[in-house]
């Protein structure tokens, strides 16, 4: 067999301890929030994310609570709307896009050789702002209640007349300022990935991860200023007496839904696109395979970024669009299941085949393949406009939608901090408890989004506080509740997992899953610069080149 | 066992990729999201265009002489910036000097005249933001156009700044190059609001 050499290696070992030259709680602190290294910036992202993850969580539990018996009083109907409100919008944007984003942030320099962002400031700026777009949304509660407007925050819901709050302007101001944060975001990433490749990799070359981040930050390119835009709009309607929405003075509240379902929807590909390739990763590497078919999987991860900008209006079957709108989005939505299904058997073929090994990443891709497909399958029955008809507005909207968030971004998620929380730390995770974490998440999960499918045929509306007992939806519902309860410890075990092996997990080495990309040819962590030579790229698996230079990639792509 | 090294596989020369560099390609995205955001302001005042029930109407209200004098100003800075960059390609950084600041001119008297314009409108026409759905579409998008001209007098101001100082290189600079990649895209978005508000007002169909 052939053997590493490792002289070759790109490693710095012993310069980690460089970096804890600063001593005490005070340079710590000063030396976190004033960094510009990309690896503590996205380490901060998915720290912040993990936080708003147990608010949101939170938030849902108190829901279920209220909807655990018919005609519950604990919450009572405003209480209600402001959880449902803030949930929505905490896991959306201050737990989604962030956590990818921070991901993204680490991983992407290493990934592609370069030794940061293309602008550090500008990444650090972004964090902090999101950060204070999320802080400012959940200053509203301060004063007075948190808006009840739900998520998308439907005209004329947000205006003067009926929200004389200021709850309402914090959230629009916060969501705001933090989308001004994922549009320098999605800049650097494009920068980063277009501009500051390793020589020889070239864009047919690249992690696969990158190239889902390139796609996902074009998306958001173009989606969120026209959220960003919208907010405003909301923003002069409250603050200026101007008439976007204020569908007394002619305002429009059709346009409303119009632009945010612009943004909304390519927003679920920008939470699905970065996973896609993460578990693209994942999968070849515990598959002891290449990623299967990369060109058609590049390609369909085009065509999606693209195909998901024109098709928002699907959000709106039961607005009363003229039946040409209806028909055009219900057959551009069902056409944006061609690349995803390329996709998905592209996993599978690199699956089939394989030496298998089913440590804890490769466990959550698992997760995410299986429940990915119940996800995607509902959403082509929603897409279907007479089906939406029937449907639309009740639970089985809701489980759909967490069927793909939870089953598909939030398995894949884990499926990647899995994968290379050994390269950030230095430390393994806890095989023992990964386990646990995966099966209470995935019965439980199963357990809460199951049931909601049927109680939403059963014609259970979304988003009201209380039902009536004679609707036969409580059993449902109960079991719904405890599904959330049976989820909640798997979020615990998790958390305790990645905080306690930081010290007691053991030492994981440069490469502990034996994988071929650039991040694995550092030490673990990177040391700050991430490599001392500029690395050169000769293939897709670098590091195979290293490993097997009897047998490099470069012959056969 | 291990190979002898003469029997490994040599790699093929690495050819040298020719592209965008990180700073043009961040300018070149943040340009594109700057369209998206300009889009869905132009779509809203489509939308509400001829649907309000009070005046005044854009052809009662906007003076397509003075947008026209407005649109010539932006213009022509478009033209001598592309000058004051072909004069720094040729290392004149004296000429380079003079054209800039004739951009930043111009573009301040873009600003002065739009100045002028909302005078105008607000005492004389009483058209305000909350006055009817014309006036809120209009001091939106125009505002927010003439927040960016704005930011790009600020950032060519800086820009003349640092020349004066000796600090934008001889022939080629990120920083100048950039900021009329910006200045340009400024203009673009002007000529489309001029087409729609303006000339639309007076051409009959609003
Ligand atoms: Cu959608």
């Amino acid at each position: 067999m052939a053997t590493v050499d490792r002289s070759h290696r790109l490693e710095h070992a012993g310069s980690a301890a460089a970096d804890n030259a600063s001593s005490g709680w005070a340079d710590a602190l000063h030396d976190w929030t004033t960094t510009v290294d990309h690896k503590k910036i996205g380490i901060m992202y998915v720290l912040m994310s993990l936080v708003f993850l147990v608010i949101g969580g939170v938030e849902a539990l108190l829901m279920r609570w209220q909807l655990f018996y018919a005609r519950n009083d604990v919450l009572g109907p405003s209480v209600f709307n402001q959880l449902f409100t803030m949930h929505g919008t905490t896991m959306v944007f201050f737990v989604g896009m962030p956590i990818l984003i921070g991901i993204g942030n680490y991983m992407i320099p290493l990934m592609v050789g370069a030794r940061d962002m293309a602008f550090p400031r500008l990444n650090a700026f972004g964090f902090w702002i999101t950060l204070f777009g999320g802080l400012l949304t959940y200053l509203s509660f301060i004063t007075g209640a948190a808006p009840e407007i739900g998520w998308f925050a439907y005209a004329p819901l947000t205006e003067h007349t009926f929200d004389r709050n200021a709850g309402t302007d914090f959230w629009a101001l916060g969501l705001l300022i933090s989308g001004i944060g994922t549009i320098g975001a999605a800049v650097n990433f494009i920068a980063t990935i277009l501009g500051m490749r390793a020589p020889g990799m070239t864009m047919r070359k690249m992690p696969f991860f990158a190239w889902t981040m390139l796609w996902t930050s074009f998306q958001m390119l173009l989606a969120i200023p026209p959220l960003t835009a919208a907010l405003v709009m909301i923003l002069f309607d409250r603050q200026l007496g101007a008439h976007f929405f204020d569908v007394q003075n002619g305002g429009s509240a059709y346009l409303w839904q119009h632009l945010f379902w612009f943004f909304g929807h390519p927003e679920v590909y920008i939470l699905i696109l970065p996973v896609f390739g993460m578990v693209s990763e994942v999968i070849p590497v515990f598959s002891r395979k290449v990623l299967f078919g990369y060109e058609f999987m590049a390609a369909a991860t085009m065509a999606i970024a693209f195909i998901s900008l024109g098709v928002w209006a699907h959000h709106m079957f039961c607005v009363g669009m003229s039946r040409t709108l209806d028909l055009y989005f219900a057959a551009a939505s069902l056409i944006v299941s061609i690349p995803t299904g390329i996709k998905f058997f592209n996993w599978l073929a690199t699956i089939y085949g394989g030496r298998i090994s089913l440590a804890s990443p490769m466990l959550f891709a698992f997760g995410f393949l299986s429940m990915f497909l119940i996800g995607g399958l509902t959403g082509i029955m929603l897409a279907a406009a007479p089906f939406d008809f029937q449907l639309s507005d009740s639970y089985f909207v809701v489980g759909h939608f967490h069927w793909v968030l939870i089953g598909g971004t939030l398995f894949g998620t884990f499926a990647g901090i899995y994968y290379w929380y050994p390269k950030v730390t230095g430390r393994m995770l806890s095989e023992r408890l990964a386990v646990w974490h995966f099966w209470l998440l995935y019965i439980g999960f199963i357990l809460t989004f199951g049931p909601m499918h049927i109680s939403g045929i059963l014609g259970m509306p979304r988003r009201i506080y209380t039902y009536d007992p004679s609707r036969d939806w409580e059993w449902w519902n109960q079991l719904t509740t405890i599904g959330a309860l049976v989820q909640t410890p798997s979020y615990a075990i998790f958390v305790y997992n990645l905080v306690t092996s930081l010290w007691k997990g053991k030492p994981a080495g440069d490469d502990p899953w034996d994988a071929w990309t650039l991040e694995w040819t550092t030490s673990s962590p990177p040391p700050s610069y991430n490599f001392e030579t500029e690395p050169v790229v000769h293939s897709r698996r670098p590091l195979w080149d290293l490993k097997h230079p009897d047998d490099p990639d470069w012959q056969y792509e | 066992m291990t190979y002898p090294a003469a029997e490994l596989p040599i790699p093929p020369e690495i050819a040298p990729e020719r592209t965008l560099s990180a700073a043009q390609w961040g300018m070149a995205s943040f340009l594109v999201s700057e369209v998206a955001f300009f889009s869905t302001l132009i779509v809203a005042y489509v939308t509400f265009l001829g649907r309000d029930t009070v005046g005044p109407t854009p052809a009662q209200a906007l003076s397509l002489k003075l947008a026209f004098g407005t649109t010539l100003c932006l213009v022509a800075s478009s033209v001598i910036i592309h000058f004051a960059e072909a004069a720094l390609r040729r290392g004149n950084h004296a000429a380079f000097k003079v054209l800039w600041a004739m951009t930043i001119a111009l573009g301040a008297a873009f600003l002065l005249g739009t100045a002028f314009e909302w005078h105008d409108l607000i005492t004389r026409q009483e058209l305000t933001i909350s006055r009817n759905l014309f006036g809120t579409t209009f001091y939106t998008l125009v505002g927010f156009h003439g927040l960016h001209v704005t930011a790009g007098v600020i950032a060519m101001s800086i820009v003349l700044l640092l020349a004066a100082r000796g600090a934008v290189a001889k022939e080629h600079d990120t920083a100048v190059q950039l900021v009329s990649w910006y200045w340009h895209f400024v203009d673009v978005v002007w000529i489309v609001v001029f087409l729609v508000v303006y000339v639309g007002a007076k051409g009959g169909t609003a």
